[in-house]
């Protein structure tokens, strides 16, 4: 996803990467949006990385060298998110739990990007029947309410079985059969509108191919928005297996720490005023998130130069510098 | 200067001053830095006069005009002074702004059709001005609309009144605009490029309205544009912008016979003059007629089926014509004429839907693309706009290696070899093989355009409206480049293009297209020096030329053909 933006001669490639170019172009408000939503987003993304390093202890582990762990104990010094009704360690599940997500957003996303970008980009720019057949089935997709689609995907999947790997996968997959139509359609809106594009024709009454045509001068031109996408479904890719989780059709607890399983958990804690159970595990959905829908609307709004804002300081400086270099 | 802006202004009505442009600077801000767009610009406009400011693309021309209404990009910081009756536009703000536009300075946009609210009547657009700024009843306010439109020239205008903008054509959509702009009565109306996106027949009609107006109401105009032939058309006095700054303000008279500056000689130096300087001018006969015959339409018809319900839409109507091979066959007419659609059809871009159209001897009635692909290396096509026609994410060097790619087995070492051949041709330095196409101008992108064309040594070139999109002076360059490459090339090529001018210095033969038929073939000085058919008489006097003495003959030919 690095290659979307032009590469020019006089800047370097690192200041042309979608973020650190964006990151760039910001200021006022929407900086402050970007630049949260960023930290929040790294955030994540260390507690999923350094997850075994930082936690205290394993994430389905209820005992140590001192005996077991107490159940349901408020936060301490030891277990400073406290306990839950299994005596799990709050504080490290929810690091981990980290893990599990982010494994579970990269393969869903990946996963539906290939195919969908490859199913619109020949349904694009082929119509025809299979153009026809494949809008009627993103639409019955789309029909389904998502979360029902993720329950009989993972039902299918699955079977109820529930490794480390075999849980991923399927909440994943899962999430990518609902994903498919969102990026067919993007892709196939953009190769439809390029399709009449002089580049294209050029391409045509030179001789070109139709593969040559669809993989150098559309395939490229048509993932532009692909990056705003990409943020924005890693929260609902989110959402999803947190609802998967909750629902009980998630990891089992044994096999990885999942959010929205220690939420489902915690539901009758709540009611006994056990509220560490519930919170921190809920805090993380919220948080992650938020992160990373800031990051992707900031990108979504600067990418547009008609709601990028120059904040009155930056425009200031901009015209001053000018000014100086020209009386120079 | 005598003749026509001093006897139409009313004799009592002393020549004061409407707007006052003083020391106006203007520069955006971009992710790349502050730029200047407009650098100490003075220049003043009186009551009843028509000022053009010309200039190229980016000149500044229409930032500056549009600050007499106070309209500036977000990005945009303005200093200095517009004055506008007394009042400083650049000081005034939300309902003082809004106090004066529509009152005192009204707009005129380029392109009328997307000027105009598809969802509400024209009448209602009109009257909209006419309520804000007047409290007068609804029936009043329709009436003072109707009375705007008959003004402009729409005929029926009590019932027209409540027409939808897409039941009205093109011309008559920018006479409602004006007649939404004249609704109050303003001293002053800003025209920005009033009549670029309009046919030249249309274009003579709504200059003539506008100098109707200005006879009759004394309203004083600012008309930007970029075409010379309009400036002697219609104004009285002429700046002229270059890159922010003014280089030449004069009366128009004395700026088309004596331009002082280097760049207003060069401007109009490059602007094609009807029947000067035409490819067929010592010729008597069509010459290449004993050379093989490359395309051959007989009967040619082409039809764009409808959407369900709706009917089709009949582009090329029974065409008969012929291009040898060397020849350079010129195609003109007005948007909607068929004659892009003729191009594409001969490149394999539109299907035909009658007739035989006969392409290097391949019957394109039954045109299959794996059988005419052969072929395709022998023709070359250049199309109207550079910047849409390369992919943004490839370099120029590989855009143009894009046909040895598809067609030759070439290592790339021998492929580079060729482009910068190809570039050296089209007179581009090598180095730009390795940018991309942004970073080109537009003129350098037509040319890269031509190189790619040209990269198999086709024997036919199909070139659609190439320099349509470009400024003249760079418009000048390509024609030159490309007359240079075909008499040593030796290649055939359909020219085609809505301005005769062009196409005359190009094309030996011409061919006239009127609504799908063509109307007129000829020898291009022939055609032009005595056309034969209606149509291609009130084409050829409609298009203004860059003299407004002559300009001024031609528009009694216009009226005459018009009441005939």
């Amino acid at each position: 996803m690095t290659t979307q933006t032009l590469p020019s001669a006089n800047t370097s490639w690192l200041k042309q990467l979608p973020v650190i170019s964006h990151l760039r172009m910001s200021s006022g408000l929407q900086r402050g949006m970007l630049v949260a939503g960023l930290v929040l987003s790294v955030l994540f993304f260390l507690c999923a990385l350094f997850a075994p390093l930082i936690a205290p202890f394993d994430f389905a582990q209820s005992s140590d060298a001192s005996g077991d762990f107490p159940r349901q104990a408020a936060p301490d010094a030891k277990f400073i998110w406290g306990t839950t009704a299994t005596g799990y360690d709050v504080f490290s599940r929810t690091l981990y739990g980290a893990q599990t997500a982010i494994w579970v957003i990269v393969a869903a996303v990946v996963m539906s990007l290939f195919v969908g970008v490859l199913l619109g980009l020949i349904s694009g720019y082929l119509g025809g029947w299979f153009d026809r057949i494949m809008v009627v089935l993103a639409d019955a997709i789309y029909a389904f309410p998502s979360l029902l689609l993720a329950i009989v995907m993972s039902i299918v999947i699955s079977q109820g079985q529930s490794s480390l790997f075999g849980g991923i996968m399927a909440a994943a997959i899962s999430i990518t059969v609902v994903f498919i139509p969102q990026y067919f359609r993007v892709v196939r809106a953009e190769v439809m509108r390029l399709k009449a594009e002089p580049f294209v024709e050029s391409a045509q009454v030179i001789g070109a191919s139709p593969w040559r045509v669809m993989f150098t001068h559309l395939l490229r031109n048509s993932t532009r928005t692909l990056p705003l996408i990409f943020t924005l479904n890693a929260t609902e890719a989110l959402l999803t297996l947190a609802g998967l989780g909750f629902l009980g059709f998630g990891i089992e607890p044994t096999a990885a720490s999942e959010w929205g399983y220690d939420l489902n958990r915690a539901m009758s804690d709540a009611t006994s005023g056990i509220w560490w159970t519930g919170l921190f595990p809920g805090l993380a959905i919220v948080l992650t998130v938020m992160g990373l829908t800031l990051v992707g609307e900031s990108m979504n709004d600067l990418n547009d130069p008609r709601l990028r804002r120059f904040s009155r300081k930056k425009a200031k400086r901009i015209t001053q510098s000018t000014q100086r270099g020209a009386t120079q | 200067m005598k003749h026509s802006s001093t006897d139409t202004r009313h004799p009592n009505d002393a020549p004061e001053q409407v707007l006052r442009i003083e020391g106006l600077n203007i520069d955006f801000v971009t992710d790349a830095g502050a730029i200047p767009a407009v650098r100490g610009v003075d220049l003043e406009v009186k009551a009843g006069e028509i000022l053009a400011i010309v200039g190229e693309s980016g000149s500044g021309k229409s930032v500056t005009a549009r600050t007499a209404l106070g309209i500036l990009a977000e990005n945009g910081a303005a200093h200095g002074g517009v004055y506008l009756n007394g009042k400083n536009m650049l000081t005034l703000h939300g309902a003082q702004l809004r106090e004066v536009r529509g009152r005192d300075v009204a707009m005129v946009f380029q392109e009328p059709s997307t000027a105009l609210n598809p969802v509400f009547t024209v009448g209602w657009q009109i009257m909209e001005g006419i309520r804000t700024h007047s409290k007068i009843s609804k029936k009043e306010a329709k009436a003072r609309a109707i009375e705007a439109m008959r003004q402009v020239g729409i005929p029926h205008p009590e019932q027209r009144v409540n027409y939808y903008p897409h039941q009205f054509s093109g011309g008559q959509k920018q006479r409602v605009v004006i007649a939404a702009a004249l609704a109050l009565k303003p001293r002053l109306i800003v025209a920005d490029e009033p009549t670029t996106a309009l046919d030249v027949t249309v274009q003579a009609e709504i200059l003539s309205l506008l100098r109707e107006l200005r006879a009759e109401l004394g309203t004083a105009i600012v008309i930007i544009t970029h075409n010379m032939g309009v400036v002697a058309d219609i104004a009285d006095r002429v700046v002229v912008m270059n890159q922010g700054q003014i280089v030449e303000q004069a009366p128009a008279l004395e700026l088309f016979e004596r331009p002082q500056q280097d760049y207003t000689k060069s401007l109009l130096a490059a602007v094609p003059h009807l029947g000067r300087e035409s490819a067929s001018a010592s010729l008597s006969e069509r010459p290449h007629t004993d050379a093989s015959v490359l395309v051959e339409a007989k009967g040619l018809g082409v039809h764009f089926p409808g959407r369900l319900g709706s009917a089709g839409f009949t582009a090329v109507k029974d065409v008969d014509l012929k291009i040898h091979a060397g020849e350079v066959y010129g195609l003109v007419g007005e948007s909607g004429s068929g004659k892009t659609t003729i191009g594409r059809s001969i490149a394999g871009l539109n299907r035909i839907t009658s007739g035989s159209l006969k392409v290097l001897g391949y019957e394109m009635a039954a045109f299959k693309e794996r059988s005419f692909k052969p072929l395709r290396e022998q023709i070359g096509f250049v199309f109207q706009d550079p910047a849409a026609s390369f992919n943004p994410h490839l370099t120029v060097g590989e855009c143009v290696a894009e046909p040895l790619a598809v067609h030759r087995e070439l290592n790339p070492a021998q492929t580079r070899a060729k482009v910068s051949e190809l570039l050296e041709a089209v007179q581009l330095p090598a180095g730009f093989a390795q940018r991309y196409p942004h970073e080109l101008s537009g003129g350098q992108r037509q040319r890269a355009s031509l190189a790619r064309a040209l990269a198999l040594d086709p024997k036919l070139l199909i070139a659609d409206e190439p320099t349509s999109a470009l400024d003249v002076s760079v418009q000048a360059k390509v024609l030159e480049l490309f007359r240079e490459l075909q008499t040593e090339l030796g290649f055939a090529a359909l020219f085609v293009s809505h301005d005769l001018a062009v196409v005359d210095q190009l094309a030996t033969w011409v061919g006239v297209l009127y609504r799908g038929n063509l109307v007129e073939e000829g020898l291009g000085s022939k055609v032009l020096a005595k056309p034969q058919h209606t149509y291609t008489q009130r084409l050829i006097a409609s298009l203004p030329v860059p003299d407004p003495r002559e300009q001024a003959q031609r528009r009694a030919l216009i009226e005459e053909l018009n009441q005939g």
